[in-house]
């Protein structure tokens, strides 16, 4: 049923974008170079070397992080990659990933900190947050295209938005769950609120900080399959075709890249957030 | 003689157990008055209403009063207490003393700067250099080193390293960790963890320590131990410390004052004495019913008068007749200043009297030792026991006080007045000579006096 009014909000955000695209092209032109260049740079560190040295690499950042089962894990899972030819298309989505992780990082860790220190920043920012992770990723997408035009940068772009949310949230959850007496001891001993930050807040803060920066990961990998329908390329770009061909053996060898991936990723940061407590309780 | 004249004076009753020579009267390093501490929404129209007489539980709409017009001075070298049960408002109140929380209404002076009316930047300074604090679960930064953890103080105040690491090595030994610097928090025992934060609030070298509830997370026998570590610590570097407790036994061992809150407001400030026995009100009265008063009161405060006293230049018939006029077998001997010189017992004053000799000296016992006016009645039961008179309690000039029968001390314990008179005040563990036999004694050598 119809009802006897509408509210015009599709045109208001069209003309909300057109405005923004053309007051705001010079920013949007530095953010899609910078991003652009990002990514090259650090695809063509993953391109340019043969595969198994890239593997090599990989399962001792494994090993040094978590341990010997996790290095021979990753040697193992990475040459499957390379086994079902997927190896070039990781290395793109691994790049993108990188790149919208620490942008999102960036951006989330400062704003979960304000947030933890004012209640008014936070009431603002949780809906915003809300906005964000709840909207359906795709959506992003058309205004990241309208401003960016095809390529990897729109798909980046929308990985940050949509990846950013936990980031903000552990950051803030961590600190205001810093135990608040060492806090006071900060206060009471007179340091200055951003020595306790730093010192105190912060250091306390981190496994939680970790555990968001290991959400963002996640998130953007999730991603990754959604960025290839604007022409992001990588294994997202894979998928989609498969999608298109009705290809299932194509979909399934570039999903379990995916899958491959994500489990690296998640092993390697999870083991980063919890080694520091881990050598502190042990020492 | 001086049975008459000897009364306990005011001054001797109400010495605190703790007070050290080091207290200097006048000599104020904090002061708070009228200081209010409201939560909530309208906090200054509880305020008022408070003024016009309303009770706090009648403002819960308009907000918290945590703190209600507080005032009190606390000396340099002090130990203030503030006692009161949970939601008295007592940790609130300690967190205006060094501007944790701002005060609603009200001024709080630290070493005449008022807290209240300064910048942010001059209370970091303030608090760097004039008053730190002690936790109550410790505080401590787990990601740091016991040693790191000790010189954090110094490290907000901007002190070098190597020089901070070096003073704090210092103080750690202070407080009994010699050897755990390089350790983190984790590994230690709670009461070794309240050393470190002792030991953090210690290397700051500040006037004044705030404890927070510091002991009562601990153990009771480490708490004991805390507690004595305290105080010695406090007589050897002088700080003034204002310790927050719902512990009424820790309290009444600590402090040299006690204020004692409830609801917010401070219902009575005293020494320990005078809280056990002239409380304020009922709430004080039923709070300090099950206070450990052999730990509380002293020798100086519930000794009797000592009757049986005799001159040592008085000779033996006198002390002869004293002793039988009062119906005992011993007596304290003084001389001309009052200074305690032992006892004597009746038969061998009376063998001096019966040999004619004029000479008390060489009867006199020493065997029974004085006891001081702070001694805690805790460490005068034993002796009390073995003595077969009172105990005789002397001050540090070497002037006998007071007397101890063994009667007054279980007064004490029954909180029943026992300066009556009523009491014999020499126990009659031995019986004495028959009054007869005396007065024939003394009628017989009538020429020697």
């Amino acid at each position: 049923m119809e009802a006897n009014f509408r509210i015009p909000l599709g045109d208001w955000v069209e003309v909300g974008l057109d405005w923004l695209t053309t007051t705001l092209d010079g920013f949007f032109l530095l953010v899609r170079t910078v991003l652009v260049s990002a990514y090259d740079g650090l695809e063509w560190l993953l391109q340019a070397p043969p595969y198994w040295a890239i593997i090599v690499v990989f399962a001792a950042i494994a090993w040094w992080a978590s341990g010997w089962k996790l290095g021979v894990g990753t040697a193992v899972g990475f040459l499957v990659i390379v086994g079902v030819n997927q190896w070039e298309n990781a290395m793109n989505s691994l790049a993108l990933v990188v790149i919208a992780t620490v942008v999102a990082v960036v951006i989330s860790i400062p704003l979960g900190i304000w947030a933890a220190r004012s209640d008014r920043a936070s009431a603002i920012i949780k809906p915003i947050l809300d906005f964000m992770q709840t909207m359906p990723a795709m959506v992003y997408l058309i205004p990241a295209l309208v401003m960016f035009r095809v390529g990897v940068v729109p798909g980046i772009v929308a990985t940050i938005i949509f990846s950013m949310a936990p980031g903000v949230r552990f950051t803030e959850l961590g600190i205001r769950g810093v135990d608040k007496e060492v806090v006071e001891a900060g206060h009471a001993f007179g340091s200055s609120p951003s020595k306790i930050l730093r010192q105190i807040q912060l250091p306390l803060a981190r496994p939680t900080i970790m555990a968001g920066v290991n959400q963002v990961i996640m998130l953007s990998l999730s991603m990754v399959v959604i960025a290839g329908m604007v022409g992001a390329g990588g294994l997202g770009g894979d998928v989609v075709a498969s999608l298109s061909r009705i290809d299932a053996g194509l979909g399934f060898e570039a999903g379990i890249a995916v899958v491959i991936l994500a489990i690296f990723l998640d092993r390697v940061t999870a083991s980063f957030g919890t080694n520091a407590t881990k050598k502190r309780s042990k020492k | 003689m001086y049975e008459s004249t000897d009364k306990v004076t005011p001054e001797t009753q109400i010495i605190p157990p703790d007070s050290g020579p080091q207290r200097t009267e006048n000599d104020i390093a904090l002061s708070v008055s009228n200081v209010y501490k409201v939560f909530g929404k309208r906090p200054a129209e509880v305020i008022k209403r408070l003024k016009a007489g309303k009770k706090r539980d009648e403002l819960t709409a308009l907000g918290t009063a945590a703190v209600i017009d507080a005032s009190f001075e606390v000396k340099k070298g002090e130990i203030f207490v503030v006692m009161g049960l949970s939601g008295s408002g007592k940790s609130t109140l300690i967190r205006t003393l060094n501007g944790l929380w701002a005060p609603t209404e009200g001024s709080v002076v630290v070493g005449g700067t008022d807290i209240s009316k300064i910048s942010d930047k001059e209370l970091r300074r303030v608090r760097q250099q004039k008053i730190s604090m002690v936790f109550q679960h410790f505080a401590l930064m787990p990601h740091r080193t016991v040693l790191e953890n000790a010189a954090y103080a110094l490290e907000v105040q901007g002190v070098a390293k190597a020089d901070r690491l070096a003073r704090a090595e210092k103080v750690l030994n202070l407080v009994g960790l010699e050897g755990w610097g390089a350790k983190y928090p984790s590994e230690l025992s709670g009461g070794m963890q309240q050393r470190v934060g002792l030991a953090r609030a210690l290397s700051a070298e500040t006037d004044i320590l705030l404890m927070d509830e510091a002991f009562s997370a601990l153990d009771p026998l480490i708490r004991r131990e805390m507690q004595e570590q305290l105080v010695l610590l406090q007589s050897e570097l002088e700080k003034t410390i204002i310790f927050i407790t719902h512990d009424l036994n820790e309290a009444m061992f600590l402090g040299d004052r006690i204020a004692v809150m409830r609801d917010g407001e401070i219902v009575q400030i005293g020494t320990p004495d005078e809280i056990l026995t002239s409380p304020a009100n009922d709430y004080v009265a039923a709070f300090v019913q099950d206070v450990d008063r052999t730990r509380v009161l002293t020798a100086g405060g519930v000794m009797e008068p000592a009757l049986a006293v005799v001159n040592l230049s008085g000779g033996p018939r006198n002390a002869l007749r004293t002793m039988r006029d009062l119906q005992v077998s011993a007596a304290f001997v003084v001389d001309r200043r009052r200074n305690y010189l032992g006892t004597v017992r009746d038969r061998d004053v009376m063998k001096q009297v019966e040999a004619h000799s004029s000479d008390l000296n060489s009867v006199i016992r020493k065997s029974i030792e004085p006891v001081s006016p702070e001694t805690a009645l805790n460490d005068l039961f034993g002796r009390a026991v073995e003595s077969p008179i009172p105990l005789p309690v002397v001050n540090d000039a070497g002037r006998l006080v007071g007397a101890l029968p063994r009667v007054t001390l279980l007064a004490a314990l029954g909180n029943v007045p026992s300066t009556t008179g009523e009491f014999p005040v020499v126990d009659t563990a031995v019986a004495p000579i028959p009054k007869q036999m005396v007065t024939d004694a003394l009628a017989k050598t009538e020429g020697d006096a």
